[in-house]
């Protein structure tokens, strides 16, 4: 498979008040790659994806879907996303987990059209995919937050992505259901070349499974093979977790090198 | 009763009236309740009173058209009401429900300077606020007909986009949807129907009848489809009940069709309670 650059942030640089929360970040990914975006908490990795799904605007720097800018960027179907947040909607609203499903087609469906029989066939089988089927016509509210987060992983694959991003998505999710869902995601990039962007606090996990790892604390601090960030020393990481960026981009400038092949 | 509805056309007017906001009110209502916009609805339809007090302070003061129908003044107010509201929500980001009442009181307060600039503290005026059988024209009528026919179409047109701004903004912005676009619409729609229902059920009951059905309604229901169909039917029944036991009782119809509402309020929490209890008895 050929691969093309689907995700491209040029100098991106973006504060919600004063402090820079992200500060001259550049990234370039791949179709077929498996990313895990790692770093400490508050580190701007949520925002560093709100800005590339243009939840949040950047005040420097461009951004490009597709080789689209994100002005111009229509197809929302070759996106599918689950949020950190996901499970911080209003608990009483009265959904049933197939309607909550079938959201994730809008995209597809487009502008005046209907949801029809093919799209909750579309629905069930992406529940199916996540173990999820059986709770089809529950109420969403009245779901285990772990199985609420399974639905909001269905939410996504339903319209069949081409680039997967997923903030956080197995907190709550039981270890059973953890493992498969780490099974599901490998099949989805090797069989089907899903290109995955995933946030985690999980690194031992995440570095078995993705290609490429970002470490990023404001800025990138690491980008390159995960065999690569194996080998980024503990004392590295100890100090990108645990002392001040100032500090640290001082004492590691030569980390910050995009390690992209 | 069915008589005097063939006989006389002001019960047909109300009547049928009644009807179609029974179907719209609680239809916008089920949107405006999930998205916690519940106040909105009052807001709006207090500034719909600022409108008819303008349009009764022209008709008396200005122009000698005295067949100038309260009711379009009503709905521009409404529905400038409404985008104001959008743009305030906006500058206070954090505090998005001071809007609310900076509207409200801004409309009571200007309408009531409008109303007795326009000596209009009379029997005109109580219809306006309670409803009242008497008082729908056929004008009226038809334009009401015509409104909620196109907030049906929109809402079967938008229902996927209305339904997933509901339910997540996030995810609508994720699927292309114009959030923006979308509830500029949809505040506007209710805005029309406010003012549209104020004749039947009142300015100061308009509100309930939007969200009174709805909430009997998440009580009971499973799907966001079936908290529509509930909702709609409900609305329907505090309609007809009220406007039937408001002309037997002579009392205004804001009142009986809200007493009805809150009667089928009452009755779905008990029902919900005694399947519960049920539910308990069958596990032991
Ligand atoms: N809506 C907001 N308004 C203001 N500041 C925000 C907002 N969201 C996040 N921040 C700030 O931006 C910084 C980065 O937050 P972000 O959520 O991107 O971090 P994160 O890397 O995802 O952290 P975590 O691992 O805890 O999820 C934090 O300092 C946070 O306080
Ligand atoms: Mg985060």
């Amino acid at each position: 498979m050929e691969n093309r650059t689907i995700v491209k942030l040029e100098n991106v640089s973006f504060k919600y008040d004063r402090e820079w929360v992200v500060q001259d970040v550049n990234l370039d990914i791949q179709s077929g790659q498996f990313l895990g975006l790692v770093g400490p908490n508050g580190s701007g990795k949520s925002t560093l994806i709100k800005l590339m799904l243009g939840l949040v605007k950047p005040d420097h720097g461009s951004i490009h879907l597709f080789g689209q800018t994100l002005k111009n960027y229509q197809d929302w179907q070759e996106i599918g996303f689950v949020s950190q947040k996901a499970n911080s909607f209003n608990s009483g609203f009265p959904a049933t987990v197939i309607e909550v499903v079938k959201t994730g087609l809008v995209s597809r469906i487009g502008a005046f059209k209907f949801f029809n029989k093919k799209h909750k066939e579309k629905a069930l089988e992406a529940l199916r995919v996540v173990e999820m089927e059986e709770y089809a016509y529950s109420n969403i509210g009245e779901l285990s937050g772990g199985q609420q987060q399974r639905v909001f992983i269905a939410r996504a694959l339903v319209s069949d992505p081409s680039l997967l991003i997923l903030d956080e998505p197995t907190v709550g999710v039981d270890a059973k259901h953890v493992t498969e869902f780490y099974d599901l995601l490998g099949k989805l990039n090797q069989e089907q070349g899903i290109t995955l962007l995933m946030v985690t606090h999980d690194i031992g996990t995440i570095t078995e499974h993705a290609t490429h790892v970002i470490c990023m604390n404001k800025t990138v601090h690491f980008h390159g093979a995960s065999e690569e960030y194996k080998e980024f020393s503990e004392e590295d990481l100890n100090q990108l977790y645990g002392h001040s960026v100032q500090q640290l981009t001082h004492n590691h400038t030569h980390h910050e090198v995009n390690h992209n092949d | 009763m069915i008589e005097s509805f063939l006989q006389y056309e002001f019960l047909q007017n109300a009547a049928i009236t009644g009807i179609l906001i029974g179907i719209v009110a609680p239809l916008l209502g089920v949107f405006i309740v999930v998205r916690r916009l519940s106040l909105i609805a009052d807001a709006l339809s207090h500034i719909t009173l600022t409108g008819i007090a303008a349009s009764l302070l022209i008709e008396k003061r200005v122009t000698t058209v005295n067949e100038w129908n309260p009711i379009y003044m009503g709905m521009a107010f409404s529905v400038f009401g409404a985008i104001l509201i959008e743009r305030l929500r906006k500058v206070y980001k954090h505090y998005e429900e001071l809007a609310i009442p900076i509207i409200l009181s801004g409309g009571i307060g200007v309408g009531v300077i409008l109303i007795s600039l326009a000596d209009g503290f009379n029997t005109d005026l109580f219809s306006y606020l309670f409803g009242s059988v008497t008082a729908v024209s056929r004008d009226s009528m038809w334009t009401v007909l015509v409104i909620t026919s196109i907030v049906i179409l929109i809402v079967i047109l938008f229902y996927k986009e209305l339904f997933v701004l509901s339910f997540d903004e996030e995810h609508a912005s994720v699927s292309g949807v114009n959030g923006r676009w979308i509830h500029l619409l949809f505040i506007v729609m209710v805005a029309l129907v406010i003012a549209s229902s104020m004749q039947v059920v009142g300015i100061l009951l308009v509100s309930a009848l939007m969200t009174l059905p709805v909430a009997s309604a998440i009580r009971i229901a499973k799907s966001f489809k079936q908290t529509i169909g509930l909702s709609i039917a409900f609305g329907e029944t505090s309609v007809l009940i009220g406007l039937i036991s408001s002309y037997h009782l002579s009392v205004p119809p804001g009142g009986t069709i809200v007493v009805s509402a809150i009667l089928i309020l009452i009755m779905s929490i008990l029902y919900k309670r005694v399947r519960a209890q049920q539910w308990i008895k069958g596990e032991a």
